[in-house]
């Protein structure tokens, strides 16, 4: 009988996996600019954009600015759709935490086309979102994001994005 | 003349995002606006080539497509996107920056739609395109 492996400490995947993110999060100066936070359950990933007031786009409503809501449903799916992608990598460890940690930014998949959908005026609080990656192949992918605010039903914007996705390294 | 522009500038420069962008409002009269952004490093997208972010063109995009709705002759009001749909041509050049002209071409009682392209100062094929529909207020 083969000896099943054993499993690797929780502690460790752990640290593969918070570095992986951290380094799809932090690298990147425009994440960084609206403040954008990301969530992990297991592998379920949850976009926070704290509220701010440079995010503000009505300033008689107020309302955020229908060009943030935009990018940070992006930001979701972009982030989303990379973390998916290095998933398998993260998991057996041949991800390189090393040079992550030390701000190699893995490659990042490229926006082809956005469309949002605003349905509600986004209220001056905090917008959480999730990515859902309806069809993802070699060459492209289709993402859907939903964004909400105190109601997880009543969502605020909603869109739908196509991706490049990175090509092996020549 | 002059006095419209220079209100509308103060409208768009009162919006906090789109001060935080630096946002600057070069034209905006009958339907048509048009609005610069200029390069910063903390909109960048990809730290390895300094290139900009899509979600800041996206920004962009929305503000000079919701100024241009705004500024057609039969919208008095204020007005909010409905929907906006953005393709990304190319990869702006880094350092440069990006100018968007938005046309507002149909403007019904309840609905202003608009199109747009960004370019950045190397001409040639736009960075983006987008595409988007509006609302009118004011009116029942």
């Amino acid at each position: 009988m083969t000896a099943r492996r054993t499993p690797e400490p929780v502690q460790v995947v752990k640290k593969r996996r918070d570095a992986t993110l951290r380094a799809l999060v932090e690298g990147v100066p425009y994440i960084r600019y609206l403040g954008i936070q990301f969530e992990r359950r297991g592998d379920e990933l949850t976009g926070i954009l704290p509220f701010d007031q440079k995010l503000i786009g009505n300033p008689m409503l107020p309302a955020i600015h229908g060009g943030v809501t935009a990018a940070f449903l992006e930001v979701t799916a972009i982030i989303t759709l990379s973390w998916t992608y290095l998933w398998e990598d993260i998991e057996s460890g041949t991800i390189d935490t090393a040079s992550l940690e030390a701000g190699g930014l893995p490659r990042l998949p490229k926006t082809i086309d956005f469309s949002t959908d605003y349905l509600r005026s986004g209220l001056p609080r905090d917008a959480y979102a999730r990515a859902r990656i309806n069809r993802s192949g070699r060459r492209y992918a289709s993402v859907h994001v939903e964004g909400w605010q105190d109601n997880r039903t009543r969502l605020f914007a909603q869109a739908t994005g196509h991706f490049l996705m990175p090509q092996p390294r020549d | 003349m002059t006095d419209k522009i220079t209100l509308a500038r103060q409208f768009i420069e009162a919006i906090p995002h789109s001060r935080a962008l630096s946002m600057r409002l070069v034209e905006m009269e009958g339907g048509v606006a048009v609005i610069e952004m200029p390069y910063a490093d903390n909109l960048v997208g990809d730290p390895e080539t300094g290139v900009l972010h899509g979600g800041a063109v996206s920004a962009l995009m929305d503000t000079t497509c919701g100024a241009a709705a705004m500024c057609h002759p039969s919208n008095l009001g204020g007005t909010a996107t409905i929907d906006l749909r953005i393709d990304y041509m190319r990869a702006a050049v880094p350092g440069q920056a990006i100018t968007t002209r938005a046309e507002c071409y149909h403007v019904t009682r309840s609905v202003a739609f608009v199109r747009a392209t960004a370019t950045d100062e190397s001409g040639g094929t736009p960075v983006a395109t987008a595409s988007g529909a509006f609302t009118v207020e004011g009116r029942t």
